[in-house]
């Protein structure tokens, strides 16, 4: 019964979908918070090159092995940005946009090179899809696991240990560096271990819904945490659930439509920030406009005195 | 050179120097601050007054020299000096509130992975009380004013309990009830024997406000007892000539052209 | 395939054109784009043209270039648009309503795509020209339309050139002269939206940041003047462009669109490198210069000092190497049986005396 559940219905779709959203938007928030959104982007495209090296190295296209070296892309993709940028001749955003495309470039043209006949595709890598999540199943506890569940749930539970662990470091870091670094607590090193995940994550979720959806699963439920409230835990909190009902509401709707369920649902995490933002209630666009129609209306009070 | 009755020497600089894009923006800086002071640095712009902070911490590479604080190097020392930085070096949007930036000043002592408790939260909130901000313990902080996010800071610094503080312009920007309210904490700091350094852009106010001083132009121009220091020919020479002391001796002009 | 052959094949010239056309259009007004902060927003525009493409084809049935151009300049700019508003009334910063809006749009993308094919199942063809560029299926009257974009585009630079350049280095005091900043930068943006717009073609969403970004990074290495950039941006942007072109025909199975990214990102290095004055391998040599001289006048500053106030004497002097080097250019002596603690001997000869007295005199001008 199980196994059928796991195989037949839109479960394991919604799952995975949920899964996606839950370990990228953890990471992603400690990205919205720096400043450093992009850095998604340019990890998502350059792992590609990560991708394509371990593929002919070890003929894997998915498991720990790629798990780690998209870590490893994704490290090198920062170092390279971090190194161009610090020449002084670049600004730090035209050194992003220099370096990923270049990484990109070179997966691609190896992939022209070397894989001209086997089923690595681009298309899946960069589009991913997660209708057919259940075709690619191990076998555990006697269950046919989707292997896409399997390495999402890794990433989960590999995210927030590290967050859970250093949550007060990570806080701090991202609030105040100078201060981390006098206490000791190497902001730079935790900050590189953070894109190790998230490249990690990446290449997970590529299975799922590709290279760029993993950008909107990232961002967005985390940008909508943002809007919604003044405590960092809560973000977490938000975000996974946003995740979770545009996993489920973003299924049912491609379904209905008969359109691309994981495009379905990264429209979904859109409609909920653009919800955050518009109605939000303490920063909404609109609730603080009707704030101050009706303080306009309410009688005045002197200031109390100092 | 005693000033409270204390030979105990705070701060003890050897030989800094500090370059930037080969440009020497510290150079050779000798200094001995005396501890239990409420010390002031002035100086124009670019004189490397909040960078001569930033090399003490270690927050900027530095070409040579040597710190010491309370005798040992400062290595050694970090966790009895307290740092307020300027306040536009954080993100106010950044989602915590007041009781928890105040909070942060303790993760040093924590340590790595153990976490704050209710002690660390007692503490802090005492903090808050000593800079007259317990009410605004559960307020996000991009809702502070620019004078409450600067106590804020000045209580993070404070539940660190150090024996040296560092405070980059405190006072910048802040209106004048808050800024009394700052020199009021820092002196009951100095009356029990802390020492203060403090960055401060207002030449108004140093003979108020500071028993030690250093003039600081790229060198140090003159330190010491401020009423000592702080005289017409140390200030031409650190400003440039673009000063004039007006006639009651009490305040301070700056010529809109220059002035010899 | 010989060389004549090469130049009078019609798809090899198609490309190519198209190819040069893509580096004179995306050039120039990648300065624009690099120099106010947005290199990013290239991507994000091109990201966000899927949907407009998708748009096009629904509306028209078709996939008339004239339609995609349309298509992909509104959703585009619409993008752009969101991202403003979501930056200018929220306290998302900018990075991160660049990255909703990138991802968000082309999910909607991705939607559209998969209804026009009528399944769920995004990855079937289509998209891989979207994607990476179709440069082979360049036809001539392809051609014509990027052409005279491109054309009225840099007119339009011309004519608008004093404002744009104002604009975009102090748009404050551009305001103040009563110049319609809003308006300038609203068509700046607009055009860059059209210089991605015509380069989709070519190398594809995810390569045209990069034909945004490296040219005009290149050009910045050579050039101090804003037109002398833009000029040297076309330049390279050509160059990569029929490079690329050029290496992925004859290659016979390489891709063109990262071909000419690789091209112009080895411009880039190159020029990072060797330009003169800012180049790196310049900055290099100047910055180790620079900095013996530095620690130089630093070491000797310090012993003219400590034989003056003994108290003052740092307790480490400098590295062996640097020691030995001003002893033997006749700065200092050393006498090891008058060492002290802290100078292990070392003492200024009278040549270094004087030349630490110079120290001391332009540091006291310094000051002053």
């Amino acid at each position: 019964m199980m196994a059928e559940l796991l195989t037949t219905t839109a479960l394991p779709i919604m799952l995975v979908g949920a899964m996606v959203g839950i370990a990228s938007s953890a990471v992603g928030t400690f990205l919205v918070l720096r400043g450093n959104s992009m850095l998604s982007d340019a990890i998502s495209h350059s792992i590609v090159f990560g991708i394509v090296i371990v593929w002919l190295l070890t003929k894997q296209q998915s498991g720990p092995v790629q798990l780690i070296g998209a870590a490893l892309t994704g490290l090198l993709t920062v170092l390279l940005t971090e190194a161009l940028a610090s020449t002084k001749r670049v600004k730090q955003d035209t050194a992003i946009g220099l370096v990923f495309p270049a990484l990109f470039s070179i997966g691609v043209l190896l992939l022209n090179i070397y894989a001209n006949d086997v089923h690595i595709d681009t298309h899946t890598v960069l589009l991913g899809e997660i209708g057919f999540v259940w075709l690619d199943t191990i076998d555990l506890f006697g269950l046919p696991i989707p292997q896409a569940l399997v390495s999402m749930s890794v990433m989960t539970l590999l995210n927030y240990a590290f967050i859970g662990l250093f949550y007060k470091e990570l806080k701090l870091a991202t609030f105040d560096p100078a201060l981390a670094k006098t206490f000791g607590f190497m902001p730079s090193i935790l900050f590189y271990v953070l894109l190790m995940l998230t490249s990690s994550t990446a290449v997970a979720a590529f299975d799922a819904v590709g290279a760029v959806l993993f950008i909107a699963f990232a961002i967005v439920p985390a940008s909508a945490a943002y809007l919604l409230t003044d405590r960092l835990w809560m973000m977490f909190i938000i975000g996974a659930l946003i995740s979770i009902v545009s996993s489920i509401s973003g299924y049912y709707l491609a379904v209905y439509f008969n359109v691309s369920i994981g495009g379905m649902m990264a429209v979904m995490t859109g409609v909920f920030l653009i919800l955050a933002f518009l109605a939000g209630p303490r920063y909404g666009v609109i609730t603080q406009l009707l704030k101050r129609r009706w303080a306009r209306k309410a009688p005045m009070e002197p200031p109390p005195s100092i | 050179m005693t000033i409270s009755g204390s030979t105990d020497t705070a701060l003890s600089i050897k030989n800094l120097t500090v370059s930037y894009h080969n440009q020497p923006v510290l150079w050779d800086i000798d200094l001995d601050i005396p501890a239990g002071v409420m010390a002031g640095i002035v100086g124009p712009n670019g004189a490397g007054k909040s960078t001569l902070i930033k090399s003490l911490l270690g927050l900027v590479p530095s070409l040579s020299g040597e710190v010491m604080v309370h005798g040992r190097p400062y290595a050694t020392q970090r966790k009895r000096v307290g740092y307020v930085p300027q306040r536009s070096s954080v993100d106010w949007d950044f989602p915590t509130t007041a009781l928890d930036v105040v909070t942060m000043g303790l993760y040093g002592r924590l340590g790595w992975l153990k976490r704050p408790g209710r002690k660390e939260r007692n503490e802090a909130q005492e903090a808050l009380e000593m800079v007259g901000m317990s009410a605004f313990a559960d307020r996000q902080i991009s809702q502070l004013s620019g004078g409450q996010q600067q106590r804020v800071f000045l209580a993070r610094a404070l539940v660190q309990q150090a024996d040296v503080y560092f405070l980059d312009e405190p006072m910048a920007g802040v209106d004048a009830t808050t800024e009394r309210a700052i020199i009021d904490i820092l002196r009951r700091l100095r009356d029990a024997g802390k020492t203060l350094i403090v960055v401060h852009h207002d030449l108004q106010t140093v003979r108020t406000y500071f028993d030690w001083l250093l003039l600081l132009n790229v060198r140090v121009i003159a330190s010491g007892k401020t009423e000592e220091v702080f005289k017409i020919d140390n200030l031409r020479q650190a400003y440039g000539g673009q000063i004039a002391l007006l006639n009651d001796n009490e305040s301070l002009m700056f010529a809109a052209s220059k002035v010899k | 395939m010989g060389w004549l052959e090469l130049l009078t094949d019609y798809t090899f010239q198609n490309v190519v054109i198209g190819a040069s056309l893509l580096g004179l259009i995306s050039g120039p007004l990648g300065c624009f784009a690099v120099l106010r902060r947005q290199s990013l927003l290239g991507d994000a525009i091109s990201h966000a043209a899927l949907p407009g493409i998708c748009l096009s084809f629904i509306i028209t049935g078709s996939r008339d270039i004239g339609g995609i151009i349309i298509g992909s300049l509104i959703t585009g700019s619409a993008a752009a648009l969101m991202m403003l508003m979501l930056t200018r009334l929220s306290r998302l910063k900018t990075d991160a309503g660049l990255g909703a809006c990138l991802s968000i749009f082309f999910a909607v993308g991705i939607v559209l795509l998969t209804y026009i094919q009528g399944t769920n199942n995004a990855s079937q063809g289509g998209l891989e020209a979207f994607l990476f560029g179709q440069a082979a299926a360049t036809l001539r009257s392809d051609l014509w339309v990027m052409g005279s974009i491109t054309l009225v585009t840099l007119l339009l630079l011309a004519v608008f050139w004093k404002q744009a350049k104002l604009v975009t280095f102090d748009p404050e005091y551009a305001r103040t002269l009563g110049m319609r900043t809003t308006a300038i930068e609203a068509s700046l943006t607009a055009m860059v939206a059209l210089a991605v717009v015509v380069g989709l073609q070519m190398v594809g969403v995810i390569l045209m940041a990069a034909m945004i970004v490296a040219p005009a990074a290149a050009a910045r290495q050579w050039s101090r003047h804003l037109g002398g950039m833009l000029a040297i941006a076309a330049g390279v942007g050509i160059v990569s462009g029929v490079s690329g072109a050029t290496i992925s025909t004859l290659s016979r199975g390489l891709a063109t669109g990262p071909l000419i990214v690789l091209t112009a990102t080895a411009i880039v290095l190159i020029s990072l490198a060797l330009a003169p004055g800012r180049g790196l391998l310049w900055g290099v040599i100047k910055h180790y210069r620079q900095k013996s001289a530095l620690q130089k006048q630093q070491l000797l500053y310090a012993l003219y000092k400590h034989s003056a106030d003994p108290s003052r004497a740092p307790s480490r002097l400098g590295s062996r190497r640097l020691l030995n080097k001003l002893k033997q250019q006749g700065y200092l002596t050393r006498s090891p049986h008058n060492a002290t603690q802290s100078d292990n001997g070392w003492g200024l000869t009278a040549k270094g005396q004087a030349e630490a007295r110079k120290v001391v005199a332009a540091f006291e001008e310094l000051a002053a």
